[in-house]
């Protein structure tokens, strides 16, 4: 209904501030706790850029800091030691309340003893805004949310999905710089969630405000984000946009967290630069030699891994060149697409698996029986080799 | 393994044989409800039932009548006990209320610090040692204090008064803070609410059931003291439980019945309050 209006406008936003960081973070490290035994290390050296409205995803599992780093951004925690900017000015030592920065939590937060309307307008009140412009804003934020016959209601008398949308609405309604949002859609079931994943995005559309948003869950984070920063044990391991992470994982954490993934031993043979970003010629275990994408951290000489989306991988008969060959052991059917799973041929008898995903077609039967023997079709630059 | 799947998808389908264990269902369970519902009730329904009694026994009853209603009310002495009752409580119950608050969120609001679990039992003391033992002591101290300076008056009475009400208006007081969500502060906090604003707008309105119940608890306790206040009170400071003990000694006559009708009003209609104020804030 907004349609291209709002996408040309965006665009247009874009280019003009394309480049302008939102939030940078530099070298930001928080250890809770004192003293050697009870110290963990929550950051360890954090670096980050974000640009101005850019839907920006934390993804990661529990317990690898990227909570910590929005409570950071948010002012709830200090840190140890480092810098954040917002739009260039310091940040670490102004207290929650002064940041121009809000956030959606976890369980919504809203306030139990006040009515839809009154939390929504919380924030404008606290900032002095007069009554009539208040009255408004919390109008417009209440049709922005779709929950315009609400505005009485008292908060407990609210679903999971309306609960969301108040908090939505209650941490826009200043139209803050920034809108950090602390995995937000755990609380909801799949379909509700499907739903406000699709309101997230046109919100942050419509609002042009960036968003940071934190969630352990890689389908969420490729669907919502124009980039993606994963990360583990306090640490970013890649940031990228979905494609990017998706399909040139730099690490092999990031290859494992995000979607199904092969992952090979292989000799680097050479590298080469070129325009697409740097390739190199690896030698597989069957001997084979391919064109693999190299990522842009550095790689050690020798042994490396190489990572293959089942996807991006082919069957083919056994021998003719193909790049390994193995025992078909499993076929696992799921409707659009079948998983062929395969057992390796290795020089001890043991090689490891593999998994190849081909696309059902209408009328094509399965045509490989188990105990097969399968070669597999690699192409040129279906390979990403692994910083790790 | 398919069977069992089954049975425990089943609708409606309980594991046969067993049943959760649930306290109504066992033996005795009502009789002993009712036992204690009397043990509880009788004495309270005697008492109100011989407070319209004609006669001036308590055990024989005649006719119904308000006579010991219409006395008691008349009585200079009752009238001039319940107003120190009122004057010692309400004072006593709005001090203790309010350093009770001002531990609470001290105890539950901050990081912990050394020496928290002192605080704790410093509070909760007056319902450690025994009431006489306070009382004496009380009485000893504010004794040397009234020789040393000279001063005396009803504002010992409310002292200690409000000593012992503290713990009643703390416990309640900091159950709901540890109750309540440390994410509403952050969020209001988030929202430009400075350090004041988040404890007018969001604490305290948050912990007002809490603190009208630590309130209603300590005046209870304050109005129903005898102990401390039989040693601490000066001539003239005679409080309703000290007048009426000081009746009995002559003899219960139905006007004392009257009276203790009364304050037993009195409660129900403080809990009333508190049962709907509780229930509208929800």
């Amino acid at each position: 209904m907004t349609g291209d209006g709002a996408a040309a406008d965006r665009t247009a936003g874009r280019s003009d501030r394309a480049g302008a960081a939102a939030i940078e973070i530099r070298r930001v490290r928080k250890v809770f706790g004192s003293g050697q035994e009870r110290a963990v290390v929550a950051l360890d050296d954090v670096s980050l850029t974000i640009r101005d409205n850019e839907f920006f995803t934390l993804l990661g599992p529990s317990g690898c800091g990227k909570t910590t780093l929005l409570r950071l951004i948010a002012g709830f925690e200090q840190p140890t030691a480092g810098e954040i900017l917002l739009f260039g000015s310091h940040l670490e030592h102004l207290p929650p309340h002064r940041r121009p920065v809000n956030t959606v939590f976890q369980q919504y937060a809203l306030f139990p003893h006040m009515t839809v309307a009154e939390n929504i307008g919380f924030g404008l009140m606290m900032q002095g805004r007069p009554k009539r412009e208040i009255d408004e804003t919390v109008r417009r934020m209440l049709a922005l949310v779709r929950m315009d016959d609400l505005a009485g209601r008292r908060t407990d008398q609210l679903s999971g999905g309306q609960q969301q949308r108040v908090a939505l609405a209650r941490a826009l309604a200043p139209h803050p710089k920034v809108l950090l949002l602390d995995e937000p859609l755990s609380a909801l079931d799949l379909k509700l969630r499907k739903e406000m994943q699709i309101e997230l995005k046109r919100l942050q559309h419509e609002t042009g405000i960036t968003f940071i948003f934190v969630t352990h869950d890689q389908e969420e984070a490729l669907t919502m984000s124009d980039r993606i920063a994963v990360m583990s044990d306090g640490a970013i391991l890649q940031v990228g946009t979905p494609r990017e992470i998706y399909d040139h994982p730099a690490r092999r954490f990031v290859a494992d967290f995000i979607g199904e993934i092969n992952i090979l031993p292989a000799e680097l043979l050479e590298t080469r630069e070129a325009s697409g970003g740097a390739s190199a010629r690896v030698r597989l275990s069957s001997g084979q030699v391919r064109l693999a994408r190299l990522p842009d951290g550095p790689v050690a000489a020798g042994r490396v891994n190489v990572a293959v989306r089942p996807e991006h991988a082919g069957l083919q008969p056994a021998g003719e060149g193909a790049a390994l060959t193995g025992t078909l052991s499993n076929v696992v059917y799921f409707g659009t697409g079948t998983h062929y799973h395969l057992e390796l041929d290795g020089p001890g008898g043991e090689g490891g698996r593999f998994v190849v995903e081909l696309q059902n077609r209408l009328g094509a039967g399965a045509d490989h029986a188990i105990g097969a023997r399968l070669g597999i079709l690699l192409t040129d630059g279906s390979l990403q080799v692994l910083c790790d | 393994m398919a069977d069992r799947t089954l049975q425990t998808t089943a609708p409606g389908g309980k594991p046969a044989g067993r049943r959760p264990f649930d306290l109504k269902r066992q033996t005795g369970f009502s009789e002993i409800a009712w036992f204690c519902l009397f043990v509880l009730y009788a004495p309270i329904a005697v008492l109100i039932v011989f407070s319209f009694n004609d006669n001036r026994s308590v055990t024989l009853w005649t006719e119904f009548s308000l006579r010991w209603y219409r006395s008691a009310l008349n009585n200079q002495g009752i009238q001039n006990a319940a107003m120190i009752s009122l004057q010692v409580g309400a004072v006593a119950t709005l001090v203790s209320t309010f350093f009770a608050t001002l531990a609470a969120l001290a105890t539950t609001r901050n990081e912990r610090f050394r020496g928290e679990g002192l605080v704790y039992a410093v509070i909760n003391q007056p319902l450690m040692i025994p009431e006489i033992v306070t009382a004496v002591a009380t009485l000893a101290l504010f004794a040397l204090i009234k020789q040393l300076t000279g001063v005396g008056g009803i504002g010992y009475l409310m002292l200690a008064h409000t000593v012992f009400c503290i713990p009643f208006a703390y416990m309640p007081i900091r159950a709901r803070l540890e109750d309540m969500n440390l994410t509403l502060e952050q969020a209001a906090a988030d929202l430009y609410a400075t350090p004041l604003q988040v404890f007018r707008r969001i604490t305290l309105p948050l912990m007002m059931p809490g603190i009208v119940a630590g309130a209603m608890l300590a005046f209870v306790v304050s109005f129903d003291d005898v102990i401390i206040t039989l040693m601490v009170a000066g001539p003239g400071e005679t409080t309703l439980p000290i007048y009426i003990f000081g009746q009995m000694r002559r003899g219960i006559t139905p006007e004392t019945n009257a009276v203790s009708t009364l304050i037993v009003l009195l409660s129900v209609v403080l809990v009333a309050l508190l049962f709907f104020f509780g229930k509208r804030r929800r």
